[in-house]
Order: C-alpha cells, then sequence, then structure tokens
C-alpha cells in the first residue's frame, strides 16, 4: 500500500517536471513561475515560497546547470533521493526527446522563419517571466536597507563590471558571515523575522 | 569507446562549470573541438537550436552533441553525462542543507545570498531583453540611441508581448505555460504573417 502510494507520489514528480522542463526557455530562472505554480499552487507540495528562493540559491552556488539543479533539489525536498532522481528524469526528458528528433529529421531548425518568429516571441514573454521572478524573490530577499544594498550592488556589479554569478554569490555569502560575526542584533532580527515578512 | 567518453565528457562539464547553462557553451566548445567531434560551424548552430528549443540549454547542447557524435545512444550518453553531476550534488549538500537549515550562520548566509540571488534573475531579466525588446546590448550608446530614435532600437511587437505577458501574469490566475504559448502564436503573428 505504502509503496504505491510512494510510486504515484513519484510518477506524479515525474510528470510535473516533464511539463516544466517542456516550456522551460530562456535559463533556468525563467522556471522559477512554472515551479511556483506547479509545487507550491497546485500541488501543495512546498508551502513557504522562501524555500524556492533558497533551492535557487543553493543550484547557482554549485557546478552544473541551474534547471536541473533547481529541479532535482525540489525532487528531494518534496520525496528524498527517489523524488530527486523522478525530478531530475522529469526536466530532462523533453530535451532529450525534442533535440533527438530534431538532431534526426530537421537539420535547418534553426533557419526556419515561423520557428524563429514563435521563439521572438516566446522570448518577449520569458522577459516578463524572468522579470515576475526578480519581483517575487526580491519582495522576499529584501528585507531592509542593507539586502537592498546587496541586490543593487549584485545587479551593477553583473550588468556594468561583468562579473560572474558565482562571485555575486560569494559577495553574498561574505556579506552575511559579517553580519554574523559583528552584529548580534541584526542578526536576531533576521531569525526573529523568520519567513513572516512581506 | 565513444559512449562512454561522451558520457565522461559531460560530467566533467557538469562538475566544472559555475553559473548555469550558458556558462557551459564555452566548455562544451573547448571539449568538442579538443576531441574533433564537431567543428566550430556545426557548433554554433547547436547553440542556436539549444537556445531555440524547450528545456535547460545544458541539456539540449548537450543530446545534439552527443547525437551529431554517436547517434541515439550518444545522445543519451551525453545527456546523462550532463545531468548526472547535479544529481550528485544535490544529493550530498541536501543532507547537510536540511540538518544545519535552522542554525544561526546558515539564516546569515541566506540573508545575504538571497537578495543576490534577486538581483542575479534580475540581471537575467535584461540579458534576455536584449534579444528580444531591445535590438542589440544595453549600454551607453544604445541608451543614447534610445533617447534620440526610440523605434530604432526598440522591438515594437516585443515590447506588446512583453506588456501582454507581463498583465496575465501579474493580474490573472493563468498558467505561465498558457502565457507562454500565447506568445508563441503572437510572435507568429507579428514577426511572421504581419
Amino acid at each position: 500500500m505504502d509503496k504505491r502510494v510512494n510510486m504515484k507520489l513519484l510518477t506524479d514528480i515525474f510528470i510535473t517536471f516533464f511539463k516544466i522542463g517542456s516550456f522551460t526557455f530562456g535559463g533556468g530562472y525563467a522556471m522559477i513561475p512554472l515551479i511556483e505554480r506547479e509545487v507550491i499552487t497546485n500541488k501543495g507540495w512546498i508551502e513557504d515560497e522562501e524555500e524556492i528562493i533558497d533551492v535557487f540559491a543553493v543550484s547557482e552556488s554549485i557546478p552544473g546547470a541551474i534547471a536541473i539543479n533547481s529541479s532535482t533539489f525540489v525532487g528531494y525536498k518534496i520525496a528524498g533521493r527517489k523524488g530527486a532522481i523522478a525530478a531530475m528524469f522529469g526536466v530532462v526528458l523533453p530535451s532529450f526527446i525534442i533535440i533527438t528528433l530534431i538532431a534526426a529529421f530537421f537539420s535547418k531548425f534553426q533557419d526556419n522563419e515561423v520557428v524563429k518568429a514563435t521563439f521572438m516571441g516566446i522570448r518577449s514573454a520569458v522577459v516578463a517571466l524572468i522579470l515576475m521572478a526578480a519581483i517575487n524573490v526580491g519582495k522576499k530577499a529584501i528585507k531592509d536597507k542593507f539586502s537592498a544594498a546587496i541586490s543593487a550592488t549584485t545587479v551593477i556589479l553583473v550588468l556594468v563590471a561583468d562579473i560572474h554569478a558565482i562571485f555575486a554569490i560569494i559577495g553574498g555569502v561574505l556579506a552575511g558571515l559579517i553580519i554574523y560575526f559583528t552584529s548580534p542584533k541584526r542578526l536576531a532580527h533576521i531569525k526573529g523575522k523568520g519567513g513572516e515578512d512581506n | 569507446m565513444i559512449y562512454l567518453r561522451l558520457l565522461l565528457t559531460f560530467v566533467k562539464i557538469g562538475f566544472f562549470s559555475f553559473g548555469g547553462g550558458y556558462a557551459m557553451i564555452p566548455m562544451i566548445e573547448r571539449e568538442i573541438e579538443g576531441h574533433g567531434w564537431l567543428n566550430a560551424l556545426e557548433f554554433f548552430d547547436i547553440v542556436a537550436i539549444a537556445e531555440m528549443t524547450p528545456g535547460p540549454i545544458a541539456v539540449n547542447c548537450a543530446t545534439f552533441v552527443g547525437y551529431k557524435t554517436a547517434g541515439f545512444l550518444g545522445g543519451f550518453a551525453a545527456t546523462l553525462g550532463v545531468a548526472i553531476p547535479s544529481l550528485v550534488l544535490i544529493l550530498i549538500i541536501s543532507r547537510y542543507f536540511f540538518k544545519f537549515q535552522d542554525h544561526p550562520l546558515n539564516a546569515a548566509v541566506f540573508y545575504g545570498i538571497r537578495p543576490v540571488i534577486a538581483g542575479l534573475i534580475a540581471t537575467a531579466a535584461v540579458f534576455v531583453s536584449e534579444t528580444a525588446i531591445f535590438k542589440g546590448k544595453l549600454s551607453i550608446n544604445l541608451i543614447s540611441r534610445l533617447l534620440r530614435s526610440p523605434l530604432d532600437v526598440l522591438n515594437l511587437g516585443s515590447i506588446f508581448i512583453f506588456v501582454i505577458s507581463f498583465i496575465i501574469l501579474k493580474k490573472t490566475k493563468f498558467h505561465p505555460m498558457l502565457v507562454i504559448s500565447l506568445s508563441g502564436a503572437l510572435g507568429i503573428l507579428f514577426f511572421y504573417v504581419l
């Protein structure tokens, strides 16, 4: 009985991430609204939006594709090791099928005018999708002047100075450590607030 | 054996690339040229297709390179290879992540990282907009042209699709997948039919 329920959950995770993988364009961050909708709103597998942000924080901090890292991590959160494997195969399989078909049958896929036009349209919507993700994550992440300054610095350093994302993350870790070791008052404040902030 | 070499090459790429799929592309290029699997022109086409098709760009590239090099099983080996590092690393990390989740040091570190992630997502929006909404990379030059003659630098059809998508996402409960499908259809209308 238990095993069957488990299998059902794993199948559900696989199908959900198959759907998410089929609609991921423009890099891992465009997945955030999809994951939020499917995993939080529709399935209720994860309750707190903040958890999704931390999933992406971890996914961006380690090597590998952000899309696979984050899906695998969310799968793990839902159903442990097997959940991670189900989510990973789910998010990867659409790519594998579609690319194999294109490689086998449509060698000039990228030159097709209809394909180009479709993609141009999708890319425009992807900007909106990523912007929504930035706003939602920003609302959760920016709690005071200090965190607002970290966000602003990140944007400026990446856009203007062209620094690599991993250095921005290391900077964020250092900022957190500085608070931990120098400002117990602020730390108590952060902990006190927990996830209840707006 | 070619399948094993593809698998291991993509495992290596997965383990040593920071910053997501786009950061992997130069590394994939170096590897396939080093092995003599494909030439630069073929790879250029593969990246274009990987960007245009759904799914993580790293996986798309891996599957394609694998298929072109050694057929269906080659594609399978490369795809598995690029995904394995993620699985291994996540399984290792999550064990410790949940163990120390409530430690104050963890709270402080994530307090520092979260706003960075928000910033990185915002910059990702800018990078994608450079390939859709703006005709070119955002720079002082582009901004000054934008102020002089906006129509030269802005892609009106794209802006329309962007605004519609944003409003739908923000104001309605429609599924993001529906928004993506709609934007594809509008893309055909604006950039092919009209």
